[in-house]
């Protein structure tokens, strides 16, 4: 049941991004965009261009370079596509909700190590993009195949170690756990509790909270999991495998029609794969800031002073709606930081990308691992 | 869940393909592809193995995995010079058929 | 027949069948490689089936995502075809060599039956990042320094190795 409303809302995002893409980067740059695309004369604000998108990459020929591998052309794209949506099965859309004796959980599967699912995933999608230069038999689709995916290989490195600090705050890999635990708030000023002894004044108490997001306690985390994962995904400002405006497409250029389409989509679902994670890792999932699963289930059962309570089946499935609507409010914000980044930053040169893997990143996060287990040692929450 | 014979039989046949790949092959990559075969299929023995003894309830015995991460680590240290030599010898002889790699020989 | 062991089959056949693809194909590099991966994934997921979940994963991210990335990279920077063939000849060596291994391997299942006991039931935790990193971090901390000591020589000789003039 939710793996049905899971391919419903992965099916619907995907075109979604394309036109948010188009109108965000038309609003930044002070033009209109694309809005020409119409049915009998209505145009919707440019929403009908996804649809034309995929009618135009259908009807194209599907053209198969001289040369080339047929099985591996016709893979590559499938190799890249396959992954980005079956990341989103980890990915919780809500916390679990009793109502009338049945327990729903939002989310598709909760394996124990739920976060390494996500770096499978991510290795897997490298190959379809190694695949796609070499069955091109095209010498510059090649160059451009290796150089993306030494790109994507390296940023898993480090993508992996940037998140191991929330690891270590959260004590689990369960994704559905770490939202869980972002659900409460802390004392920003706690530690000077536990490192000097005493009492806080109470209203430095009462009012110096923030929810337990991960963003407050792993604010490099935060960035260099940003980076890394834009990097991984090759969205600019680190696409020079494709390079829109340089090379012809990089390293799908000898791919047309529906392939073509298949590679353009994994890249804008992948987008919507790199919000949920962030969302649920680090700006606190489907928890609403400040007020916690218990409380709204609680307020709205039992009455809110003068008013009469609802009851605890609605008041269970009013939370799941809330839930879920700040979960897509963050993803959207999300993907709106993602497309602001893309239409702003100049595109790195790639030895510039290297060296931002290796050189900065790297160590940052290792200082990050080891600045976090001493707080955690420390500190004790 | 399968008797633990299956699992040995198949990494007995991993094993076997792998030596054969090694011996039949004149190509050093499918020859090295060929040792990784053969150290996955170690990896399935060790697995199984350690799914036999697993230790008793509170206190789990991993030594198999622990061996099996070690080996997964070891396999890409030596991939990662077998191709190092690969290179080398490509560049000098512009081709990697091992028979043609017989100055040594008596 | 319980799910877990028709999913085992299925892996298992997968595995040999993309393995023997592997080393018998002469035609295609890159298509042998893949077939590792498909070996290496259905590796994977058999590992997954024997309850070792981190070691599962981290096999499919570090030998089919890592390892063999690595054997493409070389083979399409170098551009290495196979066309080679094996020494002609000995061919009914090779077939009666073949069927001998055909046999011992399925014969394994019927002299080793009753050797071993029933697979039990598994503790909690058994399989689990937890359990493993408790016995990587106290029993077998010096294996790991030798490991990452061992790490550094191969990064430091594949660097070695591959360079075209050492300067």
């Amino acid at each position: 049941m939710t793996a049905v409303i899971l391919g419903v809302v992965v099916g619907a995002f995907a075109p979604v991004i394309t036109w948010i893409e188009r109108k965000q980067s038309a609003v930044m740059q002070d033009r209109i965009g694309a809005n020409r695309a119409d049915i009998g004369g209505i145009t919707i604000l440019g929403l009908l261009h996804p649809l034309a998108d995929v009618i135009k990459l259908l009807s194209k020929e599907d053209v198969v370079p001289t040369g080339a591998n047929r099985v591996l052309h016709l893979i590559a794209p499938v190799i890249a596509a396959v992954p980005a949506i079956i990341a989103y099965g980890v990915i919780p859309f809500g916390s679990t909700y009793v109502f009338g004796g049945e327990t729903i959980s939002l989310v598709v599967a909760n394996p124990d190590w739920g976060f390494l699912y996500i770096f499978v995933i991510g290795s897997i999608a490298t190959y379809g993009t190694v695949i796609a230069g070499w069955a091109s038999n095209n010498n510059w689709s090649l160059l451009g195949s290796l150089r993306a995916s030494a790109q994507m290989i390296s940023y898993e490195v480090t993508m992996g170690l940037s998140v191991v600090g929330c690891f270590l705050v959260y004590e689990t890999l369960k994704l559905t756990d770490m939202a869980t635990a972002q659900d409460t708030t802390f004392r920003v000023f706690g530690f000077v509790e536990v490192l000097f002894g005493g009492e806080l004044p109470w209203w430095v108490s009462q009012f110096a909270v923030l929810p337990q997001w991960g963003i407050f306690l792993q604010p490099l985390g935060f960035l260099m999991f940003l980076t890394c994962i834009m990097a991984e995904n090759k969205r600019p400002p680190f696409d020079l495998p494709e390079s829109e405006s340089e090379l012809v497409a990089g390293y799908f250029t000898e791919y047309s029609g529906m392939r073509f389409g298949l590679f353009f989509m994994s890249e804008f679902i992948e987008v919507v794969v790199i919000a949920g994670l962030i969302t649920t890792v680090f700006l606190g999932g489907w928890a609403v800031p400040f007020l916690s699963q218990e409380w709204i289930v609680d307020r709205v059962g039992n009455g809110f002073g003068a008013f009469a309570g609802f009851g605890d089946g609605f008041a269970n499935g009013f939370c799941m709606l809330v839930h879920f609507a700040t979960f897509l409010v963050k993803v959207v914000a999300v993907i709106w930081l993602q497309m602001a980044l893309r239409w702003t930053l100049p595109r790195f040169r790639y030895d510039q990308v290297m060296d931002l893997c290796w050189k900065v990143m790297l160590p940052l996060s290792l200082v990050n691992i080891f600045v976090t287990a001493a707080l955690v040692l420390l500190l004790g929450e | 869940m399968v008797p633990i014979e299956h699992v040995i039989a198949l990494s007995a046949a991993l094993f076997t393909i792998g030596v054969g790949g090694v011996l039949i092959r004149r190509n050093l990559i499918v020859i090295l592809m060929s040792i990784e075969l053969m150290l996955n299929a170690v990896n399935v023995a060790l697995i199984g193995f350690n799914r036999m003894w697993p230790g008793i309830e509170g206190a789990p015995r991993m030594d198999g995995q622990v061996f099996v991460l070690m080996v997964i680590t070891v396999a890409a240290c030596e991939v990662a010079v077998g191709l190092g030599i690969l290179i080398s010898m490509f560049r000098n002889r512009d081709s990697v058929n091992i028979d043609e790699v017989n100055l040594l020989k008596w | 027949m319980e799910i877990s062991a028709v999913l085992f089959y299925v892996f298992a056949g997968l595995a040999v069948i993309s393995a023997l693809a592997m080393v018998l194909n002469v035609r295609n590099t890159v298509a042998a490689a893949m077939s590792l991966v498909v070996t290496m994934v259905s590796i994977g997921g058999i590992f997954v089936l024997l309850d070792a979940y981190l070691v599962a994963a981290l096999q499919i991210m570090v030998y089919g995502g890592a390892i063999v990335v690595l054997f493409l990279f070389v083979v399409m920077l170098l551009n290495l075809r196979t066309d080679d063939f094996p020494p002609v000849g000995l061919r009914l060596a090779k077939l009666g060599g073949g069927l001998l291994v055909v046999v011992v391997v399925s014969a394994i299942p019927r002299l080793l039956g009753g050797v071993f006991p029933e697979i039990p039931a598994a503790p909690t935790g058994y399989g689990g990042y937890r359990a493993l990193g408790i016995a990587l971090y106290t029993d077998y901390v010096l294996l790991v320094e030798m490991v990452s000591l061992l790490l550094l020589a191969a990064i430091v000789g594949a660097l070695i190795l591959a360079k075209r003039k050492i300067d």
